[in-house]
């Protein structure tokens, strides 16, 4: 499905070669990492236990990664099974923090990933649904750290639960009152009925952007340690909204462009799309070094008068 | 995109911000007073004034040209005549070659409306670019967008039907062209009209000086509407486009809010789109090149994208540069030109200057060997430098 519409987005920005690399290499991750490496892995072991075996899809993302039976299966699943474990650990403490730092989140949420894929090529007609208001960015930043906090509890518990080999916590049951809320409210209804089914209604990236554990956790080296920055091209921007009306995480972009300020925000997934319909070549996603990352003093270029100090 | 999405701030940002919006119009201002009297009947008094009136479209007598379905592009109002027109329009004539003709013309094309678009110059914008790039424009008009451009054409009159409605136009070459819809695009004039039976000193715009302040006491004006007393060496009088209205506003804030500060524009710089094609263009690069310069003109030999750097015959200082379809560093182009470096030194940092997305590819390569083959050279490209950028950046902002 991501590769279908993928080649639809492809032809709709194909005057931009940022959005065809990463949209084939979306196609490419959700085709090999997500099917058909697993697919070969399995078919060379042929132990049977059943585990998430896409690739690219681990804690937190994966809520269910630390759960008893995961780890059992991953455990029965000899060689294999260990290598998932290690990959899944890897992913979380090594991989993403220095890709992040490196890349900005975008190298995993615009690049890789299957629910940002999917918002970025069938959900790309939405985008411009996103809610850009205060409000809404007082909300997301409640929620989505909100779930980040709940699966880091749930996950921590049901760890003591697989440790301790109890069922319970100080007399509360884990499964019902840890592991099954979570798996219902976010698992299935937040990242599946609200996230994709709501599109139309809200906007494509809603899960990204509300409620995604990973984004959290990602957005956060994004915001305080990393050398990605949106560059705003000194005085250039006009105040026009392009960027704002189409950014799919209700970013207003236009609020720091028009201020000469670089765009630097934890929920950004560096999907480029600001930068493509922007009229006067105003925004830049770059890497580049941390030190003048973040400019919040108004910088707007063009005078000789004053200048802030 | 819906007009919701052009404002800049949510609707409770001005309260917020003890900013008291008023939709009205004012009918006169008694400076000796301090009194403005409204269209509602309502008066407001102030302590001080800031007149940022905008500009009014020009429109030069034609035979004809009152009636319905003639129109300018400047405001809210005239986007909703156009909408209401274009629904019962199959062709089109916008009259006059500038920035807000061709958008007119990108409009129309929108809604697959035919476009006559007539041109008194020999090229497009030929007051402002140089011939290369205005002819590179004209022929992404025609031939990528179906606009029946015609050159050294101008408007004789304008025929209407029974109904008051345009049916035709005449042009100077003995034409009639057949429409249904006329956009008269031949740029614009300070909005001061209703202030001119007053002490206000005006001539073409409202008459300032460098703090922006008009001949009358507390009465400041900034914008379209101005005209400098005292312009600066290489600058216009009235000046009128977004960045210069943007910084007078920011000079006269700073003004108003104690902090005396002076309008003194630095390197120039504009920016617009012409279809598909962005323009920035930074320092000088005039339409006709004086005997003491000289320029380089490179061309990407497929795509729409040209770059056009000008410098000092003598010297070698690098003057300006247009540049079509490449984005370029605002930051780095200012104090290339400030701190006078030469073609050679920006043609060998080209790289420093570069604003493309990633992946995008980097034509500095072909530029520079472009030039070493134009005049014999042998300069050769330099990596990137963030440092050097950001030290850019930093006098770009803070001064030296
Ligand atoms: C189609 C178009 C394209 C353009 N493209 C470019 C471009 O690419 N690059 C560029 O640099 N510039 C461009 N410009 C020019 C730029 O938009 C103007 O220079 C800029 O908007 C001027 O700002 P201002 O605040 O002085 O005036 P305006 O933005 O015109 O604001 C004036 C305001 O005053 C109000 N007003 C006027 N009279 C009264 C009254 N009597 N009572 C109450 N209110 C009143 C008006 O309603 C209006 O809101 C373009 C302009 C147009 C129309
Ligand atoms: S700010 Fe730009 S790059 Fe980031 S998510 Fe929004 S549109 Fe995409
Ligand atoms: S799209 Fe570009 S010019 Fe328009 S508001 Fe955004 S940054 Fe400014």
């Amino acid at each position: 499905m991501v590769c279908l519409w993928g080649l639809k987005f492809i032809l709709k920005y194909r005057h931009s070669r940022y959005h065809i690399w990463r949209t084939v290499v979306l196609m490419i991750c959700q085709l090999f990492l997500a099917f058909l490496i697993p697919e070969i892995l399995e078919g060379l072991n042929q132990e049977q236990a059943y585990f998430a075996k896409d690739l690219k899809f681990f804690w937190p993302l994966n809520y269910y990664f630390f759960e008893d039976w995961h780890l059992n299966a991953m455990a029965e699943g000899g060689s294999m099974g260990m290598f998932y474990l290690v990959w899944g650990i890897a992913l979380f403490l090594l991989v993403t923090p220095i890709l992040t730092y490196f890349l900005g989140k975008r190298w995993y949420c615009s690049w890789v990933c299957g629910c940002g894929g999917l918002a970025e090529t069938a959900g790309d007609p939405f985008r411009h649904l996103s809610d850009k208001r205060l409000s809404a960015w007082k909300l997301e930043r409640w929620l989505i750290h909100g779930v980040l906090v709940y699966i880091f509890v749930v996950t921590a518990v049901v760890l003591y639960g697989y440790f301790s080999n109890q069922s319970q916590i100080f007399g509360i049951d884990i499964y019902t009152w840890f592991r099954k809320p979570y798996g219902f409210l976010i698992g299935a209804a937040f990242s599946g009925v609200i996230g994709v089914g709501f599109y139309p209604l809200l906007g494509s990236r809603v899960w990204c952007r509300f409620g995604c554990p990973l984004a959290a956790y990602m957005g956060i080296f994004q915001r305080f340690k990393s050398r990605f920055r949106i560059t705003t091209n000194g005085g250039q921007c006009i105040s026009c909204g392009n960027c704002s009306t189409y950014c799919e995480q209700g970013i207003d972009v236009r609020w720091y462009a028009q201020r000469g300020q670089n765009i630097v925000r934890s929920s950004c997934v560096g999907c480029g799309v600001c930068s493509s319909v922007c009229p006067r070549g105003v925004l830049k996603l770059e890497n580049g070094p941390e030190q003048d990352r973040i400019n919040d003093k108004p910088i707007l270029i063009g005078r000789d008068d004053v200048r802030l100090l | 995109m819906k007009f919701e999405h052009t404002k800049p701030y949510e609707d409770w940002f001005w309260e917020k911000n003890r900013i008291d919006l008023c939709f009205d119009h004012v009918e006169n201002i008694q400076f000796e007073n301090k009194l403005i009297r409204l269209r509602s009947g309502q008066s407001k008094t102030y302590d001080k004034l800031v007149l940022a009136t905008g500009s009014v479209p020009n429109r030069y007598d034609w035979p004809g040209q009152e009636a319905n379905g003639v129109i300018s592009l400047y405001g809210l109002q005239d986007l909703e005549l156009l909408e209401k027109y274009s629904s019962t329009t199959k062709r089109a004539v916008i009259v006059g070659g500038g920035l807000i003709g061709i958008e007119l013309a990108e409009m129309l094309r929108t809604r697959n409306i035919e476009v006559t678009y007539l041109v008194r110059e020999p090229y497009f914008w030929a007051n402002i670019l140089p011939t290369e790039e205005g002819e590179m424009i004209s022929k992404h008009m025609q031939q990528d967008h179906h606009i029946d451009l015609q050159l050294n054409s101008e408007l004789k009159q304008i025929f209407s039907d029974s109904n008051g409605r345009v049916e035709a136009v005449g042009t100077t070459k003995g034409e009639r062209i057949p429409c249904e819809l006329v956009g008269i695009t031949v740029g614009v004039r300070p909005n001061v009209e209703f202030l001119k039976n007053s002490d206000l000193e005006i001539e073409r715009g409202i008459l300032v000086n460098e703090f922006l302040e008009t001949n009358i006491p507390d009465v400041f004006s900034c914008g379209d509407c101005v005209q400098h007393r005292n312009p600066q060496a290489g600058r216009k009088a009235v000046e009128q486009v977004w960045y210069t209205g943007r910084m007078m506003g920011e000079c006269l804030g700073e003004t108003i809010a104690g902090i005396s500060t002076p309008y003194i524009p630095g390197v120039w710089f504009n920016s617009a789109k012409f279809f598909d094609i962005e323009y920035q263009t930074y320092g000088e690069v005039p339409a006709k090149l004086p005997n003491d310069m000289s320029d380089f003109y490179w061309q990407h030999p497929e795509k729409k994208a040209s770059l056009h750097f000008v410098f000092q015959k003598e010297s070698e200082v690098f003057s300006g540069i247009n540049s079509f379809g490449i984005r370029l560093r605002h930051a780095v182009l200012e104090q290339w030109i400030k701190e006078q470096k030469t073609i050679e030194y920006v043609l060998t940092h080209f790289r420093d200057a570069w604003f493309e997305p990633e992946f995008h590819k980097n034509y500095s390569h072909e530029i520079i060997a472009a030039f070493n083959q134009k005049i014999g050279s042998n300069l050769k490209v330099e990596t990137k430098s963030w440092k050097r950028i950001l030290s850019h950046i930093k006098s770009a902002t803070y001064g030296h």
